[in-house]
């Protein structure tokens, strides 16, 4: 499979002057879903910021399908964490989901067609019609998801999308992602500061340092595609990479810096 | 069940009798009993004065209330989105607000003439301030997750205005229209006690003038009529507008 | 970067006074209903060196000032009292909702029946007008106060009094600032309005006199007048609101975050 995005010697300075992202370089291939890990405080949303366009950078490139990311592009579909603030309460679900896609140019059917399959996919057709504030916290997560979806970006950048829900809801959310990335083969940019999380869902596993913020590990997870809650946190191997992704963001937190 | 009726009517129904009670038992000419100002109300208002005071006021108010929030909106949002024009109209914004609505009659009077175009240009410049303020203000208070979320989906200018400006901002936008209204009815009354020989607020101070005292407080009830009326199409409109600005407050709550 | 924001503010304040200069100047609007704005600030120094002004000034002011306290005081009363019993609250309702919305100025005929052109006669539509804003504020108040520190109160046996005095007082005094401060406003407002219309002395009669004997240089300088006099009624009462209100708005701040 090709390369889909590559981020070259990144570097983001706010003013006047706090580096935020010191010097951080990596590839991710098409259909990979890669999980970006890293110590609080540390930068992780300003890189997905950088990623999706929202920022521009003080210095190196993102490179999309080998074009130069210079603003938010049609190509990615972000996820935030603040739901409650991403989605649009006076608009119902189903609204919310279609907002993106009126630009496009796009039949209304063809349209009706991508909002029904989204947000079925999520699992929230029965409740289409209702208004987001009306859902539990994790069903608004569901219908950024589905508005993600809907959109059909190349990747989709997800930034710790599930800090704010319950445990339960937690573990459902991330089948729904590994679902999805599995049925669809959508790119998947997951950024998140929980270790089992990023190790349970992830194909690889990216630790960052510190600020400014550098790439501090890049980990292949050997594991079975096909994973559940139950068998695949049982096994001896997650438990190892979950204790090799562990120490290396305790390192992190200490502010070793290792030689590249 | 007979509680919840016996609330709402039961004050008004004890201070009609006691009003009621009150004129028949003193000769005060100001204070007519309600029989005779109900009297009074059918004879003035019913009829041909209908078509001729009630109707060019309320037509008037009503051009005025539509025109002040179409150029409060529009002005508020740009100035709203726009720094620099918030910047440069900021002082006189503030000015413009301050000047009591009523001393524009006479500008206006002097500048248009004694003539309907004057009473709406008077409606309009008095109600457009707080609908135009607080436009700005909910405009300029568009949440950055929202916005971001805008810019991450590439909403064009347009859909951004229609989908994520006006209705963040429309709360605000409801409680500057609010104070909008009562201060338009005020301008229509006395627009009319100013410089008019027809309109409500015309016939109430006409009455006055010639002691024709029952139908005066007729005219006070009909006025009380309008502003209740106006209050319950706010209300009306304001629920529907904001049924998930109300919805979310009454999550939260519960 | 700081000095920006005036440096436009006053340069936006400028560029209207050029184009009032220029309006009647290059004869786009006569100079009989538009006069220059060098003419009107002209007149607005000589009324401020007028003696005559200064005690229309206090006339208009002083209304303002008696009305504004009686209506407060009686909203005061009479808001925490429909505010803290429920069964005033539930009867007085559509009372309320009926009498709220009748714009004050209708009275303004009755008013001149009881009292002719005195300044009674302008107290009662200043008062009735300003009367809702704190009342409405009050109920809203009182109603505010936290279920929790209530139930403590009550259970460590605070009296009826002190409770008022700790508890409901303090919770509603932010609403009561609020609502004198729109009641100063709306009180200002009617005050020129009752003495334009009614005739009592003061800053409203004589921009009624200025119009009607056609001197379009001193009704422009008196409306100058009366929107510097609400500028300075509402800098004034959202000052005294924010110093009074410090420790609340700290608190409420951090309950934004």
């Amino acid at each position: 499979m090709g390369e889909l995005l590559r981020v070259e010697h990144l570097r983001k300075v706010y003013e006047p002057a706090t580096e935020a992202i010191g010097d951080l370089s990596f590839t991710m291939r098409a259909g990979e879903l890669l999980c970006v890990v890293g110590p609080s405080g540390c930068g992780k949303t300003t890189l997905l910021k950088c990623l999706a366009g929202l920022l521009r950078p003080t210095g190196g490139v993102v490179e999309m399908h080998g074009a130069p990311v210079t603003g938010p592009s049609p190509a990615m579909a972000v996820v935030f964490q603040e739901y409650g603030r991403s989605l649009y309460p006076w608009l119902t679900v189903r609204g919310n989901v279609e907002l993106p896609l009126r630009h496009k140019r796009l039949s209304r059917v063809e349209r009706a067609r991508l909002v029904a399959d989204a947000v079925e996919a999520v699992g929230l057709a029965h409740v289409a019609r209702s208004h987001p504030w009306q859902l539990s916290g994790g069903m608004q997560q569901r219908v950024a998801i589905a508005r993600a979806l809907a959109y059909e970006p190349d990747v989709l950048i997800m930034d710790e999308p599930f800090a704010a829900v319950d445990a339960q809801t937690r573990a459902d959310l991330e089948d729904l992602v590994r679902d999805l990335h599995a049925t669809r083969g959508i790119s998947i940019v997951f950024v998140t500061h929980d270790v089992d999380e990023a190790v349970y869902l992830g194909e690889r596993v990216l630790v960052l340092s510190g600020a400014p913020t550098r790439v501090r590990a890049d980990l292949p997870v050997d594991l079975p595609p096909e994973r559940d809650q139950r068998s695949t946190r049982a096994l001896p191997r997650f438990t190892e990479l979950r204790t090799q992704v562990y120490e290396q963001i305790q390192r992190a937190k200490r502010g070793q810096n290792v030689a590249p | 069940m007979r509680a919840r009726l016996l609330y709402p009517v039961g004050l008004p129904f004890l201070l009609l009798v006691v009003w009621a009670l009150a004129t028949t038992s003193s000769t005060n000419r100001f204070f007519p009993g309600p029989a005779a100002i109900l009297d009074a109300f059918g004879e003035t208002w019913i009829g041909p004065a209908f078509v001729d005071d009630v109707l060019p006021s309320l037509s008037r108010l009503a051009i005025g209330i539509v025109a002040a929030i179409a150029v409060g909106v529009a002005a508020g949002t740009l100035i709203g989105l726009v720094r620099w024009l918030r910047e440069l109209s900021e002082p006189l914004l503030e000015f413009f607000r301050a000047v009591p609505p009523p001393v524009l009659i006479p500008i206006a009077m002097l500048l248009l003439g004694i003539t309907d175009t004057m009473k709406v240009v008077v409606i309009v410049s008095g109600a457009v301030w707080p609908i135009l303020l607080n436009t700005v203000d909910g405009v300029r208070a568009t949440d950055s997750v929202q916005s971001e979320t805008a810019a991450a989906f590439r909403l064009t200018r347009w859909e951004r205005l229609r989908f994520l400006v006006l209705p963040a901002a429309s709360p605000r936008i409801m409680t500057g229209v609010r104070q909008g209204l009562s201060v338009a009815l005020i301008l229509m009354v006395i627009s009319e006690m100013f410089a008019s020989s027809a309109g409500l607020g015309y016939r109430i101070a006409y009455f006055q003038r010639n002691y024709l005292v029952a139908e005066m407080w007729s005219g006070i009830l009909l006025l009380g009529l309008v502003g209740v009326l106006l209050a319950a199409v706010f209300g009306l409109v304001e629920r529907r507008v904001l049924r998930w600005y109300h919805g979310i407050k009454e999550v939260n709550r519960g | 970067m700081r000095v920006r924001k005036p440096l436009l503010g006053a340069a936006g304040l400028l560029a209207f006074l050029v184009v009032w200069q220029l309006l009647p100047a290059l004869g786009l609007v006569d100079r009989q209903y538009l006069p220059y704005v060098t003419d009107v600030l002209g007149r607005l120094v000589e009324e401020l060196r007028d003696l005559a002004f200064w005690r229309r000034l206090g006339l208009t002011m002083s209304s303002w000032a008696i009305g504004l306290t009686i209506a407060t005081g009686a909203a005061v009363v009479l808001g925490t009292m429909v505010g803290l019993v429920p069964f005033l609250r539930r009867a007085t309702h559509t009372t309320v909702e009926f009498l709220r919305p009748i714009p004050s100025v209708a009275l303004i005929p009755l008013a001149v029946l009881l009292f002719g052109i005195q300044q009674r006669a302008a107290l009662v539509i200043i008062v009735y007008a300003s009367f809702w804003q704190v009342f409405v504020q009050m109920i809203y108040g009182v109603a505010d106060v936290d279920a929790v520190a209530r139930d403590t109160a009550r259970s460590f046996g605070v009296t009826r009094r002190e409770r008022l005095v700790y508890l409901i007082l303090p919770t509603a005094l932010p609403y009561l600032m609020t609502g004198v401060r729109l009641a100063a406003a709306v009180a200002l407002i009617l005050a020129i309005t009752a003495e334009m219309v009614i005739g009592n002395p003061g800053l409203g009669r004589m921009i009624e006199l200025s119009r009607s004997a056609g001197d379009a240089v001193g009704l422009y300088a008196l409306v100058v007048v009366t929107g510097l006099l609400g500028l300075l009624v509402n800098v004034f009462f959202r000052f005294v609101e924010r110093r009074a209100l410090s420790w609340h708005q700290s608190v409420r701040g951090e309950e934004v975050l």
